[in-house]
């Protein structure tokens, strides 16, 4: 089953340059993090890539990629949550409740018991579903429009959110909720470098992770040569899986000399590779391109749109939970304020990783590297100690231009 | 006297004049030195295959295509025009009338009659005057309609002539029509036809682009015919016999000596049966849209259903398919003599259903997607196990109807958009295909598909019928019904009206079934 494809092409370097002017659009946003990072490295004198800072920056951003992820599946189904913020702080605020036993909108009252971290996760999780569950009922059942009955549920539970905490700021926490946000996955080697310690477990997994993302690539390249499909030149292949083994282990040394893997930093990589697999591999996420596509005749090919509409909405109703809790163990506290314009930053996320307004086209890796874009924007801009005014003209001038960039190149193909 | 006509026609002047225009897209040359003049008083037909260049030329004349984008003059009235959008050609009275017909469903005749000219004074509308000018302006394409009638209360027919009526409202003098009758019944085409031959009358002359070379051969003064970009022949109608044989030839430069692929039916056992099927209208549940429709198909037969536009036929096809279409649906479906459940899509496509759409842009392909997705998108099962994908053997799938259909396409990765209509109709066939299908309902499966395509397609429903699927086809197109079936039901307004094996039937006695059920 050799392949013709695989043969020599006689414009070898042409088909490198033409390749990458095909696929710019993929290739303009890695490069676009990568010059802004390289932009505020030196803008910031080199405090972004202080280890410290790094970790910082994965956790301030967590929660916003964890739930850009499921924004991404509504927004490729053709649909929007605007309710994803209200609904995080609403969540956290509920597991302050239940972990701290008080009750404030209720006199103060205390609950009889108080529950620990573990279930408090489980029923933030399953109420939040919950919620999503609700609200993508009437979207899919009732066909009435995502924007208005999310709008609905931000309004609602930015009004649960403050009636529950009564207004009042609950925690803090127990140890175990803090950890998913400020534990870090414990060092078994315990080595000391350069008088500081260096968590070699972070390494380890780096290089484990960056070893088996380049086996499966490299297995992929097999299967499409084998079958006459590797478009990719050879060259851009392995540039670019260097590329990512230097991103990876490059990052994973620095989070070494700080204290090694956070834990929120797991379940971030965990989701993340879990909705790339749902998104390329699944017929649920190629149901989900479909129905965003064309949902008309996606219904008539036999497939159930509005179950999994109601299916959608209900994922992102868990992942918002998520995300509420995340940012709540953080800060070890629940506001009344928490999670308010969070949705703003989660869907900008999206849209600047190219996901499309219309609905049937977004990429996993495209809104994680939305939301680091973001990320490193506000991290950077505060380092530097730029107006938190400008700040905001700041972000919504990159959206502007990433969604002009990406209508622009559109048009012109 | 024809001939004296001629001569005189020869010696006038053309309003219109397109010399040598060649326009270059990225890698594809769409048109290579087109000459076409159009004399006034005169209907001018333009034919030729999809993709033959006959949407680009317009687009050329009427500034879509600004001048300086492609090369060579175009004089009109004897002055050469430079225009740059279509609100100059516009101005100067050229008006195009699209297939996709450009009203906004929601607002009333007069309103898009008046759209962007609207009679105001100092931004406000005199409505008195819109309203008196636009009854003057349905006069004169026989329209009886009140000026405020919304536009989607209108049927298509309708709808087309308040297109025609708009463009008169900006003093036309060359009337571009786009597949004016591609989804009229043959009552309103007739019309549309009459009204063409009245504005010649009045010297106004038309282009008229078609696919339906017997309307062409009806009204046309001239035939100028399109082949890969090029105007291959221009045919005089006045002074020699055009026949369609002779336009086909030039359109696919070739004789095709059969328009239809032989048949050699073999008919098995009793595959699908329905009876007494009734539906209602989804909205108006008073209304009964399907009564009492009763229908076999046997294993390896070719069915066909005939009727005029708003017979019913989608509406029937859809309401059986997973009640897609209506409401308070009733009726029994059989399946080998056995009793199946058609209650949801997923119901009919497991009873072994499968239903092609007419409108294949907005029912049958997911456009911004590659034509693999398309083809596993009713069968995702089949290439998947545990809810993941194969894409290896998702992509010999695609290759494998790609190969029987002869879907032409640079690889299986090119987006559906692309496609030309009759490739895009191949891959709405695979994709039913895939599904497994023991009966196919076919929705007008030739629609706006060129002939070579058809012809293809044709031999497609034959060998689906030799493979022994039963096959159910929708068609407007009489004589297809009369080229590929074995049997042919007769519908009209909602009910079955007439049956007859086709070696029997003609469109003669197919037109009289429908029109004696109107006498009851």
């Amino acid at each position: 089953m050799k392949t013709p494809a695989a043969s020599t092409n006689p414009s070898e370097n042409q088909s490198i340059v033409s390749f990458i002017m095909a696929h710019l659009r993929d290739y303009v946003l890695l490069i676009a993090l990568i010059s802004i990072m390289v932009f505020f490295q030196f803008t910031t004198q080199g405090t972004l890539f202080m280890p410290v800072n790094l970790t910082n920056i994965i956790l301030q951003n967590s929660y916003i990629i964890v739930m850009a992820l499921g924004m991404l599946l509504v927004i490729i189904a053709g649909h929007i949550d605007l309710s994803v913020g209200t609904v995080s702080g609403f969540i956290g605020g509920v597991a302050a409740l239940l972990m701290t036993g008080t009750v404030p909108f209720f006199k103060d009252a205390n609950l009889p018991f108080k529950f620990d971290a573990f279930s408090t996760a489980i029923i933030c999780l399953i109420l939040g579903a919950a919620i999503g569950a609700v609200q993508g009922y009437f979207i899919a059942y009732y066909k009435i429009p995502a924007f208005i009955v999310t709008l609905a549920g931000m309004l609602i539970f930015r009004g649960l959110e403050l009636q529950v905490l009564g207004g009042s700021s609950v925690g803090p926490f127990p140890t175990l909720f803090q950890a998913l946000s400020n534990g870090y996955v414990p060092d078994i080697f315990n080595i000391t470098v350069a008088g500081g310690p260096f968590n070699v477990l972070a390494v380890a997994v780096g290089l484990l992770i960056t070893a088996t993302m380049i086996y499966f690539n490299v297995r992929n390249r097999r299967a499409q040569l084998a079958h006459g499909l590797a478009e990719e030149p050879i060259e851009i292949f392995w540039g670019r899986n260097t590329l990512i083994a230097v991103a990876f282990i490059g990052f994973c040394w620095l989070m070494a000399y700080y204290r090694g893997l956070p834990n929120v930093l797991v379940v971030m990589g965990v989701l993340i590779s879990l909705f790339i697999f749902i998104t390329t591999r699944t017929t649920f996420g190629r149901r989900i391109y479909a129905l965003g596509g064309n949902e008309k005749a996606t219904k008539l090919s036999g497939i159930n749109t509005e179950r999994l509409t109601f299916q959608i909405f209900t994922i992102m109703g868990a992942l918002s939970a998520l995300g509420g809790m995340i940012y709540a163990a953080r800060l070890n506290v629940a506001t009344p304020k928490a999670g308010q314009g969070l949705e703003l930053d989660v869907i900008a996320a999206c849209f600047i990783g190219g996901a499309a307004v219309t609905g049937g086209v977004g990429k996993v890796t495209g809104a994680v590297i939305g939301a680091f874009i973001i990320g490193v924007m506000n991290n950077g801009m505060s380092i530097v100690g730029i107006d938190i005014g400008w700040q905001f003209v700041i972000k919504g001038a990159v959206l502007m231009l990433a969604v002009f960039l990406d209508v622009y190149y559109k048009n012109k193909r | 006297m024809r001939q004296i006509e001629g001569t005189q026609r020869k010696a006038m002047q053309p309003i219109l004049e397109m010399q040598n225009i060649t326009k270059t897209f990225p890698g594809v040359k769409a048109l290579t030195d087109v000459n076409l003049s159009v004399l006034p008083s005169e209907i001018h037909a333009v034919v030729g295959e999809n993709g033959a260049g006959k949407s680009t030329l317009m687009k050329v004349l009427s500034g879509v295509y600004a001048s300086g984008t492609f090369d060579g003059e175009i004089l009109f009235e004897g002055k050469p025009q430079h225009y740059r959008s279509i609100s100059e050609s516009e101005h100067a009275g050229i008006v195009i009338i699209h297939q996709e017909l450009a009203l906004v469903p929601l607002l009333s005749i007069a309103e898009n009659i008046f759209l962007g000219q609207e009679p105001a004074k100092r931004g406000v509308i005199d409505w008195f005057e819109a309203i008196a000018r636009t009854k003057a302006l349905l006069g004169k394409v026989g329209l009886k309609e009140h000026p405020n009638t919304l536009i989607t209360n209108l049927g298509t027919g309708k709808q087309q002539l308040v297109e025609i009526a708009k463009a008169l409202n900006k003093s036309v003098k060359l009337l571009i029509l786009d597949e004016p009758t591609s989804s009229l019944n043959e009552t309103d085409s007739n019309a549309l036809l009459e009204l063409l031959k009245g504005f010649r009358a009045q010297g106004i002359s038309s282009i008229l682009i078609t696919h339906k070379l017997n309307e062409v051969l009806k009204v046309a003064d001239r035939i100028t015919v399109l082949r890969d970009g090029k105007a291959v022949d221009t045919l005089d109608t006045h002074t020699a016999k055009v026949s369609e044989d002779r336009i086909i030839k030039a359109m696919v430069g070739r004789e095709l000596s059969e328009r239809y692929p032989p048949r050699r039916s073999t008919i098995g056992e009793m595959m699908l049966e329905v009876s007494n099927w009734s539906a209602y209208h989804p909205q108006h549940g008073e209304k009964q849209i399907i009564k009492n429709v009763s229908l076999n198909v046997k294993a390896g037969e070719v069915v066909g259903i005939a009727g005029l536009m708003g017979a019913g036929r989608t509406e029937f096809a859809m309401s059986l398919f997973g009640r897609s279409y209506g409401q308070k649906i009733s009726g029994e479906v059989k399946m080998r003599g056995l009793a199946v459940d058609v209650s949801s899509i997923p119901k009919a496509m497991n009873a072994g259903l499968a239903y092609a759409t007419e409108d294949r842009k907005t029912y049958g392909l997911v456009l911004i997607d590659h034509i693999k997705h398309n083809i596993t998108l009713a069968n995702l099962g089949g290439v998947s196990t545990r809810g993941i994908v194969d894409d290896i053997e998702e992509l010999s799938v695609a290759n494998r109807y790609r190969r029987d259909l002869a879907i032409r396409c640079s690889s299986v990765y090119q987006t559906t958009v692309n496609l030309s209509g009759g490739n895009q109709q191949k891959v709405v066939l695979s994709k039913w295909l895939f599904s497994g299908p023991d009966v196919l309902i076919l929705d007008e499966p030739t629609r706006g598909i060129d002939v070579g395509a058809k012809f293809e397609i044709y031999g497609i429903i034959n060998k689906l019928a030799e493979a022994g699927k039963a096959v159910i086809v929708i068609s407007s197109e009489m004589p297809e019904l009369l080229g590929i079936t074995d049997r042919i039901y007769v519908m009209n307004e909602g009910r079955f009206v007439g049956e007859m094996l086709t070696r029997e039937a003609t469109q003669e006695n197919i037109m009289r079934t429908i029109m004696k059920s109107w006498e009851h």
